[in-house]
């Protein structure tokens, strides 16, 4: 069984988020980067664990460049047998989407991974994106995945409820909470992390079709109007005549 | 030509679809082309999309259609864009509109922007669409500048509007070929709207001390019709059912009203709500980080005020 995992190298949960050049960069100084936590808690662990249990091979792979090697390394630490570098500094999910497609097309994996979005640019694009190049089915933000022989037994999150699924191997998946239990990495798999194999492959050329072109902060709160506890009617009446929405 | 794809799971359409064919008209008006329809499968009542803005509704009424499946379902929506040459394709970011976007853009070699948050701006041969970015920490304009382009709603980002009358439907067929997916069964809430539609949210968390306590929450909620939710630790707890957590690891939500009680606000809650148009903050701690992200607050025993605003909003409704 092969298995790829797609991790992308995201600013931290808590980071304070601004840009730089008149709102057209991200600017990263004083954040910490990490794994994108659906990449990490439940795709990554989930194939870790379906290649323990079946004798696999997790691979795991990254776009993007040299710095991302530190959150690469995790992904090894965690269990991934070895990775993957696409060195690239992607700036659209098409563009990380064409490089991992290209990548994946002659390795023949079984199941190719992806965390539900991740929490820097929200897309939800990118496996999609892949399974079309790759002419493989698709579901997203699975929450349940086993195996019974070539076929992958699913439950996906819809709106109120869940679906169950059967989809024939190889597929791609996309990870939501339920698949996995977040790993720690213990002594012994940060130990072997730094000798596992981790190779560069160059990006091919692609032109993106969607282009970032300005962020911007969301308009400030203008501040929290307190109510007495002791006046619901004073709250009731606000919601109705100021803010308009009851 | 605008292409929209109006959902239809278990052949109806949700107000996901309503809001879809209101924008994919809205788009149709700015570029001065027509608005047309796609559903897939057997739908119910298909002339209705016509109301909110389509010229045309298209329907491939292969069963094969009926359920889930990304690659079946994209290809259909790319041949039709193709057969009928639409410039601009409009999905729902739902579910399954995520598992579809992705696809459709490769099959169409266009630029896709998922989660659309308001009408795009179209001057010239540009492009430019809006949506929240970094969990709703930041807005992002996208320029897409392929000749073909797929934007992807998110929900309660627009209202549907009626704005027209029952559409003609017009009956199509295309090859579907045996599909990988099988859906095997589907378990949905039923009686309550789902957490990404509802447009009135009252959620709590952990300060309400036990799950013995939600009755005063539920009563709340069905006195304003909405839907309930709950923080993270609620859920890991077991005191509310999973698909009840909202947040950035469950499910992120952008209602009018969000009423949050005994929630503190941790910052991967706010990721999940912050979104939301108004919200409004129960908490006997007055420094709970939740104020700083709140448009109303109270400060006291939750056990007091929730049953004291379920009274005044049975109140107000009586008086209306």
């Amino acid at each position: 069984m092969k298995l790829l995992v797609c991790i992308s190298q995201t600013p931290d949960t808590t980071a304070k988020v601004s840009f730089n050049n008149d709102g057209t960069d991200f600017n990263a100084a004083g954040v910490q980067f990490i794994m994108n936590p659906y990449d990490e808690w439940y795709a990554l662990v989930r194939a870790c664990e379906l290649s323990e249990a079946t004798g696999g091979k997790v691979t795991a792979l990254n776009v993007g460049p040299a710095t991302n090697e530190t959150v690469i390394r995790k992904a090894l630490a965690i269990g991934a047998d070895d990775a993957v570098r696409i060195d690239a500094d992607p700036k659209s999910a098409a563009y990380t989407a064409r490089q991992i497609a290209e990548y994946a097309r002659s390795q023949g994996y079984d199941i190719i991974f992806f965390g539900k979005e991740t929490i820097d640019y929200n897309g939800s694009e990118v496996g999609a994106m892949v399974a079309e190049y790759l002419d493989l089915p698709y579901v997203s933000y699975a929450s349940k995945l086993d195996l019974n022989g070539s076929v992958a037994m699913l439950e996906r999150e819809i709106e109120g409820g869940i679906e169950t699924l059967e989809v024939d191997l190889p597929c791609v998946i996309s990870a939501a909470k339920g698949m996995a239990e977040q790993r720690i990495p213990n002594m012994k798999g940060i130990m072997t992390s730094r000798s596992k194999p981790l190779s560069v492959v160059p990006p091919v050329a692609y032109d993106e079709p969607v282009k970032a072109t300005k962020f911007t902060l969301p308009p400030a709160k203008a501040g929290v109007k307190l109510v007495s506890p002791d006046n619901m009617d004073e709250l009731v009446r606000l919601l109705h005549e100021e803010a308009k929405i009851i | 030509m605008v292409l929209v794809f109006a959902e239809s799971p278990r052949g109806q359409f949700k107000k996901s679809a309503f809001e879809a064919v209101t924008y994919g008209k809205k788009v149709a008006d700015m570029m001065g082309v027509a608005c047309e329809v796609l559903t897939l499968g057997t739908v119910q009542d298909a002339a209705q999309l016509g109301k909110y803005g389509a010229s045309k509704v298209l329907n491939i009424a292969d069963t094969a259609y009926n359920d889930f499946d990304s690659q079946e379902q994209a290809a259909a929506i790319a041949d039709v864009a193709k057969s009928r040459g639409a410039t601009v394709i409009i999905l729902s970011h739902s579910s399954t509109g995520k598992s579809i976007s992705g696809r459709v853009a490769i099959r169409l070699d266009a630029g896709l922007v998922s989660g659309a948050n308001a009408l795009p701006t179209i001057s010239g041969g540009a492009f430019t669409v809006t949506k929240g970015v970094f969990s709703g920490k930041a807005i992002a304009e996208y320029a897409i500048t392929s000749p073909i382009k797929v934007v992807s709603l998110m929900g309660n980002a627009v209202k549907p509007e009626v704005s027209g009358q029952p559409a003609h439907v017009e009956n199509i067929t295309t090859s579907a070929a045996k599909g990988r997916i099988r859906v095997k069964s589907v378990k949905t809430q039923e009686g309550t709207v789902p957490l990404p539609e509802a447009e009135i949210v009252v959620s709590a968390g952990r300060g309400m001390k036990g799950p013995e306590n939600w009755g005063i929450v539920e009563d709340l909620a069905k006195t304003l019709n909405a839907t309930t939710a709950c923080s993270r630790p609620v859920a890991d707890s077991h005191w509310r059912p999973h698909h009840e957590h909202v947040g950035q690891t469950g499910i992120a939500i952008r209602p009018n009203l969000y009423i949050a009680i005994g929630i503190s606000g941790a910052i991967q809650h706010l990721a999940g709500v912050n979104n939301s148009k108004v919200i409004v903050v129960i908490n006997k701690d007055s420094e709970a980080p939740f104020f700083k992200a709140a448009d109303y607050g109270v400060v006291g025993d939750l056990f007091e005020i929730v049953p004291r605003l379920t009274d005044a909003f049975k109140k107000f409704k009586a008086n209306q």
